[in-house]
Parts: structure tokens; sequence; C-alpha cells
């Protein structure tokens, strides 16, 4: 049927062609696709890589970024960096808050949020790994994040290592160009240039792994319930897919009697 | 109700008969579940149910979400953060909410493409039909107004270009602007009406739902062959139908179960894909993302108001004739807004006494290039305002209403329908036959 043609081809263009769209200047960044473990249908955090991750957010992003949406205690979370309680509390005592109540600073308790950014024109993180995009189209198509995902991670990696080392002053303000930013020149200094920590967990701190490391970290910060969602997405399916076997074969039973191909010699009536 | 014959409901009980006195609610369940149906009906007859069960969906997700939320500029991004961080199963709800909306929109458009290939639309099913396109309308204002509740940044310039659009209408435009807005430009008042709208809009989906559903079990349901169901006795009606009541319940479940199967692999594994990043970005009156480009959904009619630009002659043409009223931008408006009336139009601008196109070999094929210019449409609609978009979509935006206005009323007239079958009973028989061999009528086939 032509119909029937139609509609498959319907629901095909419809996987495809709704894919969001290409996002400005996209055609000159260059993103590069890095293997994160969260990827793919069953993808995890690594748990350590996460602690890395932090560990590079908290010595050298902290600095100008901010977290604002960011609970300190969901460190602590399962599936997240899952540092001690103890290590978590330690961690937000480190930064002050203003509290309105006894009208005063007070160092932060779990409970409350990752400070704000301390640089005016520095983004907050909470969720950039959401909110940026390392792969788009071909033709504003969506397969490439069909196949390849969103690639906020991949871009914030590959921003973070592609300085070119070039830069230049325009309009009173030092722009540095950036292989993987739209347009080619960021505001942001070089941040990462290798050994710029001490891993704990003895990791060599190559620019690269600190760039990767704090992607996956950031892209933690912006989907802390990654794992959670992927387990209730696989039930989900695994469940709906028996119900829908079942109710193939209830649907075949009932039809039976009025349902049996017609013998080409004998037509019906 | 009236319509095909068919057993009613007789109260068996003496507590049935007690409320059936008083209030026939299950006589009214009974007819409603047990209604004739048209046994030839394909998979393009399972869309009703599926967006019977997105409104509920949306409707219960909405409405644990709307607990958490906050609708205020201050606070509705950050409320949004905390749903998907703290609430017990919060992301899960939002994600299913938002796509959710995508769902929607898959099945409505299947189910529209579906009326207009076979006809559904036509006579007697034109009220069925226009109060669909009113609900489809519903849908998309009430699916516009859910995007800028989370104030991201698309949600922001969303709002603002396309309330900018009524500004366009001329004398009353920019009040009607600003009392849409609740004040000069996009901001509180904007988001507590929206909020308010979004929570409204989808009861009188729910009515209008009833009143759809009403609507066609009086004439009866369309189907392939677009041929009637015979009304000329029980016995006739019988042979072409079977209850709703258990054949196309479980058959419109199972396919349901398909497509939710599919929807929680979105939502569990890509629940961002069908987005734009730039939501999670909170919104900023002082920042203009590069390229505002609304959801995927709207894109097809986003790219036939952005068709009509200066330079196309009908626009000039427009333009000179009203004086400069219809400029270019208004022209836009008028094209979006006529591109749904066209459509909701379609029963009285198809000439063709054939109902299904099954049986209108031409007919065929400018249904299919209709097809094709939907997703054309939708894709320009994503593309940068420049060349080659602009003029494709021009040429699509111009196939969209040719189809409508043209080519239906014209194929009436030329084309050579190939023979239909005589009954719903023949054309089933010809792929099936009973398992009896014979042409048994089962009396009471629910129990």
């Amino acid at each position: 049927m032509m119909l029937k043609k139609l509609t498959t081809g319907v629901a095909l263009a419809l996987a495809l062609a709704t894919g969001p769209v290409l996002a400005a200047g996209s055609e000159d960044s260059h993103v590069t696709d890095y293997d994160f473990s969260f990827e793919g249908p069953f993808g995890s955090y690594d748990q350590m890589q996460l602690q890395r991750g932090l560990q590079v957010y908290t010595e050298i992003c902290s600095a100008c970024h901010g977290m604002k949406f960011v609970p300190i205690r969901s460190l602590s979370d399962e599936g997240g960096p899952g540092l001690p309680e103890d290590q978590v509390r330690a961690y937000a005592e480190f930064y002050e808050i203003y509290d309105e109540d006894i009208d005063d600073y007070r160092p932060r308790r779990p409970v409350d949020h990752f400070p704000e950014s301390s640089l005016e024109n520095a983004p907050d993180l909470s969720l950039m790994a959401k909110a940026r995009a390392g792969f788009h189209g071909p033709y504003g198509l969506g397969i490439n994040q069909f196949f390849k995902g969103m690639g906020g991670p991949e871009y914030i990696a590959s921003l973070l290592n592609g300085y070119t080392g070039e830069d230049k002053e325009e309009a009173g303000a030092i722009l540095y160009e950036n292989t993987a930013f739209p347009g080619g020149w960021i505001a942001m200094a070089p941040p990462l240039y290798g050994d710029d920590v001490v891993y704990a967990d003895g990791t060599e701190a190559s620019m690269q792994q600190e760039a990767q490391d704090v992607a996956a970290f950031l892209m933690w910060a912006a989907e802390p319930k990654l794992g959670a969602r992927k387990q209730a997405g696989f039930t989900g399916v695994l469940m709906l897919a028996v119900l829908a076997a079942l109710l193939y074969l209830t649907n075949k039973r009932i039809w039976a009697p009025y349902k049996r191909k017609a013998k080409k010699a004998a037509p019906a009536e | 109700m009236a319509g095909i014959p068919h057993d009613h409901y007789e109260p068996n009980s003496s507590g049935e008969r007690w409320l059936h006195k008083r209030l026939p609610v299950l006589g009214l369940a009974y007819d409603t579940i047990m209604i004739p149906t048209p046994k030839n009906l394909n998979w393009m007859w399972i869309w009703g149910i599926v967006l019977t069960f997105t409104l509920v969906l949306q409707i219960v997700t909405g409405i644990v979400l709307v607990m958490h939320y906050i609708p205020s500029v201050d606070q509705a991004f950050a409320s949004v953060e905390h749903i998907m961080r703290d609430v017990n199963g919060g992301f899960m709800l939002r994600y299913m909410h938002a796509n959710g909306a995508s769902l929607f929109f898959v099945a409505v458009y299947l189910h529209i493409f579906r009326s207009l290939y076979y006809g559904s639309y036509k006579e007697p099913r034109e009220v069925t039909w226009i109060i669909g396109i009113l609900m489809y309308l519903l849908m998309m204002g009430t699916a516009f107004m859910g995007y800028v509740l989370p104030w991201g940044q698309m949600s922001f310039w969303g709002a603002t270009v396309i309330t900018g659009l009524f500004g366009a209408i001329p004398f009353v435009g920019e009040s009607l602007q600003t009392w849409l807005l609740g004040g000069p430009a996009v901001g509180e008042y904007t988001l507590t009406r929206f909020f308010s709208l979004h929570y409204l809009m989808p009861m009188i989906l729910v009515g209008l739902t009833a009143v759809h559903i009403w609507a066609f079990h009086t004439t009866g349901n369309n189907n392939p062959t677009g041929v009637e169901v015979r009304r000329t006795s029980k016995e006739d009606a019988q042979k072409d139908t079977l209850p709703f009541w258990p054949y196309f319940v479980i058959k419109d479940l199972f396919a349901l179960a398909l497509i939710l199967a599919i929807f929680f692999a979105i939502v569990g594994f890509m629940p961002n894909y069908l987005g734009h990043p730039d939501n999670y970005i909170e919104a900023n009156a002082l920042a203009t993302p590069a390229h505002i480009v609304p959801e995927w959904y709207f894109l097809p009619f986003y790219a036939i108001l952005r068709a009509f630009t200066a330079e196309v002659w009908v626009v000039q043409i427009a333009s000179f004739v009203t004086g400069g009223i219809v400029d270019a931008k208004f022209f836009g408006v008028l094209a979006m807004f006529g591109a749904i009336l066209v459509m909701a139009l379609a029963p009285w601008l198809d000439t063709s006494s054939v109902r299904s196109g099954r049986y209108r070999p031409m007919f065929k094929w400018w249904f299919a290039l209709l097809v094709v210019d939907f997703f054309v449409l939708m894709w320009v609609g994503a593309m940068p305002a420049e060349e080659p978009y602009a003029t494709i979509s021009l040429v699509a935006s111009a196939y969209w209403f040719a189809y409508f206005l043209v080519i239906l009323p014209l194929l009436g007239l030329i084309e050579k329908p190939l023979p239909q079958p005589q009954t719903i009973e023949e054309d089933y028989a010809s792929h099936y036959a009973p398992a009896t061999g014979g042409t048994k009528t089962i009396v009471n086939p629910a129990e």
C-alpha cells in the first residue's frame, strides 16, 4: 500500500528530520568526538573520573566560574563523584555564603549550593554540558546528534584543548583563538596547560586528560540523575516490550476467527 | 447514540436498573465502548488512542510538575532545576512531559495525514474534522506556552518572536501584543498568564476530545475504503463491522505499547535530542541567541511564516492593493494561519465524490507530494533565512496552498476514480476469509 510506504517513510524521516537544528557558527568550529564512559544506553559515569574532574573544577575553573544550581551535598550522591560525607562537609566549608538569618557570612554546608560565578562574564557551569551542542547536522537533519549524542561534554573538552596560542586585542579586550569556539575567538584565556593539578589517584595530568575529566564532571553536574534515568528507560522499554508482545498475541487470537488469508482460488462469498 | 444500528445497553440487575432510570451513564459507556467499527481499519487508525493517552499523560505529569514549579521570572528556571535534581523521579516527570509534547505532535500529524489520505474529512464528517483542527490549534497554543515556562533562552526569545507576530496585525497589533504579554515586553506577567493558560487549555482539549469522539460516533468511523457501513439493518451492519471492544481496543493498545516503548527509549536514553541546548541557559533579555528556532513541530508553519518576504511578488501586490496595510510581516502571519485554514476547509475544497485515496490514481501522487512538502517545510523552517532556503521555503509554501486551493478542487473534476468495493465486507473478504469459511455472524463477540 502506498500509505504504508509513506508511513514508513514518515517514521524514518521523523526520527531524523526532527533533531535539533544548527547552532550558531557551528560550521567553523571543530569538535572532537571524545569517548566518554557515560555514552550509550548502558554507559555510566566513571566515579574516579568525576573526582578528578571535580579537582580540576575546584582548583582551576571555580576561580572565575560558578555552579549555582548544583547542591554541594550531591557530591556524595550515588552515581556521582561519591565523596564520603565528611569530605563533602569539609569541601562545603571551604566556601563562604551570606546568611540572611545571622546577617553575616558563614561557611557553606552540604545543603548549600556551589558558589555563583565570581567573574561577571564567566557563565555559570551548572548546565553547560547540556547548554552546548558539539554535533550538528548534516544539513540540519540531526543525524549526527542521533548517533553521537548532543556533544556537550565533547564540546567542552574540545574547547579546552582548542587554543592555538594566537591572541588579538579587540575593543580593549584580549581574545584568544580557539578552534572549537563558534567564531574562533574566545575571551577566556587558556585555562589548562597540562600538569595544572596533581591527581590523587596518580593519573597523569596531561592537558587532554584534564580537559576530558572536567568535561565529564560538568556533564554529571548538568545531569546528575543520568544513571537513574537510563535505568528507568531500560525498565520501561523492557516492560513495554513484554506488554506489546502479550497484546500482539491477544490481538492475533481475538481476530483469528475473522482473519484468515483468503485462498486465491475461492474468494469468500 | 444515533448511528449504525447495534445492540444497546440493557440493565440486567436491579441495581443497574435503579441507576439507569436516574442516570444512564452505564448505557453511555456501553454504547461508546461497543460502537460498531469498520472491520477493515488499518494501522493508521491507531493514532486516536495514542493521542488520547498522550493527553492524559501530559495532564498527569503536568499536574505533578506544577506542584514543584514556580511561575516567576526569578525562580522558574531554578525551580525546573530543582525538579530535575531534588524531586523524587522529577527528572522522569519533566523529560516525559517535554518529550510527551513531541509524541503528541508526531501522533497528531499522522492522524491528520491519515484523514487527508482517506478522505475522513469529507461529508458527513466535516464537524469532526473542524473540531479536530480546533484541537490542533489548541495543542499548538498549549505547547508554545508550555515551552515558555522553563524560562530558558529559547523560551524567552521564542515568546518574543511569536507574540511579535500579533504585533504585525495592522491597527490593533501593538495593543494586542501588549495585552497578550501583560506589558511592553516578555516578562513576569507573560510568564504567569502563559502558566495559567497552559493549565487551562488542556482542560478545554479534554472537552473537545469528548465532542470529537461524539461526532464520529454519530457518523461512524471512516475506513480505508471510504465506503460507508451499511445501515439498512443490524445484520447488514454486523457484516461490515466489529465492536470496538475488544477487537480495536486490544489492537490499539498493542500499537500504543510499541509506540510507548520507543517513547521510553527516547526519554531514557536521549531525552534532550528533540530539545534545544539554548534552553538550558536561563532567559536573558540582553543576549539574543544566534538562531531563534521553534520546536520541530512548529517548523513547517514557521517556514511558511518566513517564506513571504518583501521581495515576493504576491506580497508586493498585497501591499500595493491594500495601500501598505498588509506588509511582508503581516502577510507572513496571514499565510501561516491561512495554511491551517485551507486545511480546515478541505471538506469543501475537495470536489471528488470518492472518499478514499486508495481509489484515486492521480490524487495519490499529489498527496505523496504533500507529505514530502511537509517535511521539506519542516526542514527549511530550521534553516537560516538565506538562500537557497528562502526559495525552497517559498516553493514549498506555494505547494501547500496549491494542494488545497487548486489541486483538490480540480482533481475531483478531471480524475477518473478506480472502481470501489460495494461494501466493507467485500473489501475485507478480498483480504481475509473467516476461519469458519462461511459468513457466520458472531452475535455477542465481546463475551
